[in-house]
């Protein structure tokens, strides 16, 4: 009996990914986002094996050079291959993702999570503090912290990353806040479980679904964010193949070889869609008031 | 005779406060959800509490159980006082004491398997792992009737009834001594209810269990129960044996209700006499003045708006709080 039960289970946890992907996958442009991600990652994961040249090589005779068989995205002003760079920038972009996403998380959801279960005082002062945060504009907040920080890539992240913190602190705080009274919180109280239990059991795993959604959509800003601060010259260091800053290299010569600028600034712009069709589609699979 | 009363409550109010204002927060009213209740449940009984939508009796309930903390007063449990006990302190009691709720759709984790929901008191209490925790589990589905195959389903994918067998099955892991039934049944159907209430019956035997069953249904309180409290508006208004009670009512108030009992024979029915009461409760908020009844008593008289009366004994085992009676 007991090694079937938990094999059942298993089962039925798969069941539910299972279903969450089916009813994402009725939605033609869910689907498209999904395509896009999944392609990103993949350019992510195996760079050096799709990359058809190596990004750092370059050779000043053939700099602007048109896209050609050879050279499919063109060179840019130093020569190199523009498709390699741009499969390398993806591993940036996902890290930079990634890590925004994790700081957002690791720190705003505890703090929101304990906010709102504590109530009272706590959340009172915690909130006003979040206020504060979400008052600043997250791409001014951030280059504050560049400035106090410094140039860099690390820098980059870790001041994207805590200005998604607020958000992430507010959207579990209302999360637990709707589940907090239902009554299977106060069965779990009536039972005598810890307040760690309640939090970790209990509000974490249903306020989930809003959390995932939102880091889908962050995803996106992230990269979006990253890219900026790259074209301003304050994200990674010169020959780091990374797409903002091969846009603001591509700048200059727009006139005379739109390839360098257009095709890093296209794979933005589908990546960011990609993400942000998913986290619509995820959205509406996960919102349990469709449950058939 | 003393150590037979396994719980007893003595002057427990419930007090909500009422509050205006975003940063200073200014008390405006007070809704008295219970208000200076005294009453015992003996070892193995079952005290049925009647009264109507928002007279307090949920609250009650969760009183007992400091779910909720009562404003004064103070429970006793097992001769020792919950409301003095700090919240860690609480914990271990709570093995000892339970409560199956009224909805079995929101009382359930919907992220936590069937099995999972009924082993989380044992993990908690008594640490049990693996292999002795599935088999306890599997023996709790058979006690409240679940095949324990059922186990690794979620709990959308059980019926009402299904549920509130669950419900239950998590009240009973830890051998409570005490279960507070917060209208188990009235969220189910018809057929199923009658269902619920023999297990319970069932479990209450094997078990020797104690409960107070909150109902708002007195034909379902009048199989259950040993005792019936009737309540209105956070007082309890007549308190009485079960069989006293439904043959000779006290209270104006508990006369109205049992009034309103259809009896199955349309002879009878359509020739009994029903007590329809004039109005609605007044608010929590603004009781009147003296008997909270008053307002909607068929007797009423003058003393009535100025003195509260408090319960009394008017015959052995049989409290009424009642000028007139």
């Amino acid at each position: 009996m007991g090694s079937s039960e938990t094999e059942y289970s298993e089962r039925k946890e798969r069941g539910r990914v299972w279903e969450v992907f089916r009813r994402l996958s009725k939605r033609v442009t869910a689907l498209i986002g999904l395509v896009i991600v999944l392609l990103f990652l993949i350019s992510a994961l195996i760079a050096p094996l799709l990359a058809p040249h190596d990004p750092y090589e370059h050779s000043l005779a053939h700099k602007l050079a048109k896209p050609s068989w050879d050279y499919p995205l063109g060179r840019d002003e130093l020569g190199r291959c523009i498709l390699s760079r741009i499969i390398y920038g993806a591993r940036i972009s996902l890290l930079i993702g990634l890590i925004v996403i994790s700081i957002g998380i690791f720190v705003g959801v505890p703090v929101g999570v304990v906010s709102a279960y504590y109530g009272g005082k706590v959340d009172f002062i915690v909130q006003r503090f979040v206020d504060t945060m979400l008052a600043f504009p997250g791409i001014l907040l951030a280059l504050l912290l560049i400035a106090m920080l410094g140039v860099g890539l690390h820098n980059v992240m870790i001041a994207v990353g805590i200005s998604t913190i607020p958000i992430y602190a507010r959207l579990a705080r209302s999360s637990v806040l709707a589940i907090k009274s239902r009554q299977f919180v106060e069965a779990a109280r009536s039972i005598g479980a810890s307040h760690l239990r309640i939090i970790l059991q209990h509000l974490i795993p249903n306020s989930l679904s809003p959390i995932i959604v939102q880091s889908t959509l962050h995803m996106a800003t992230a990269i979006l964010w990253a890219a900026g601060l790259g074209f301003l010259g304050l994200g990674v260091s010169p020959p780091t193949a990374e797409w903002g800053a091969m846009l603001n290299g591509g700048r200059l010569y727009i006139r005379v070889a739109y390839h360098v600028a257009t095709f890093p600034g296209l794979m933005i712009f589908i990546t960011v869609l990609g993400f942000n069709l998913l986290g619509d589609g995820l959205r509406d699979a996960l919102d349990p008031r469709l449950k058939t | 005779m003393v150590n037979d009363i396994l719980i007893e409550a003595k002057d427990l109010s419930v007090y909500f406060p009422v509050t205006k204002g975003i940063i200073r927060q200014r008390r405006i009213a007070e809704i008295k959800a219970v208000d200076a209740v005294s009453f015992f449940i003996r070892r193995g009984e079952t005290l049925g509490l009647v009264g109507e939508s928002g007279c307090g009796k949920t609250t009650l309930g969760r009183t007992l159980m400091q779910l909720i903390r009562p404003s004064s007063g103070e429970v006793f449990f097992e001769g020792e006082n919950l409301c003095r006990l700090k919240e860690d302190e609480l914990r271990p009691i709570r093995q000892r004491m339970q409560i199956i709720f009224q909805d079995p759709f929101d009382s359930l984790d919907p992220r936590m398997s069937a099995g999972e929901i009924v082993a989380e008191p044992l993990r908690v209490h008594q640490k049990i792992k693996g292999k002795r925790l599935r088999e306890q589990v599997g023996e709790l589905f058979k006690v409240v009737g679940l095949d324990p195959a059922m186990s690794g389903r979620y709990p959308h994918q059980f019926s009402g009834g299904q549920r509130q067998r669950l419900g239950i099955a998590r009240a009973i892991a830890i051998r409570p001594k005490f279960i507070v039934c917060d209208e188990p049944i009235s969220a189910l159907d018809v057929s199923i209810q009658a269902q619920i209430i023999n297990l319970l019956e069932d479990l209450q035997t094997e078990f020797n269990l104690t409960y107070l069953f909150i109902a708002h249904d007195l034909s379902v309180v009048r199989h259950i129960s040993h005792r019936v409290a009737v309540m209105y508006l956070g007082k309890i208004v007549e308190i009485a044996d079960r069989d006293a009670l439904y043959r000779s009512a006290k209270h104006p108030y508990t006369i109205a209700l049992l009034s309103a009992v259809p009896i199955p024979d349309p002879y009878v029915e359509s020739t009994r006499e029903r007590i329809i009461l004039k109005g609605e409760p007044p608010s929590p908020m603004a009781l009147p003045p003296g008997c909270n009844f008053h307002p909607r008593c068929p007797i009423g008289v003058e003393v009535c708006q100025r003195e509260i009366p408090l319960l009394r004994e008017v015959e052995e085992n049989h409290w009424v709080a009642c000028h007139l009676v």
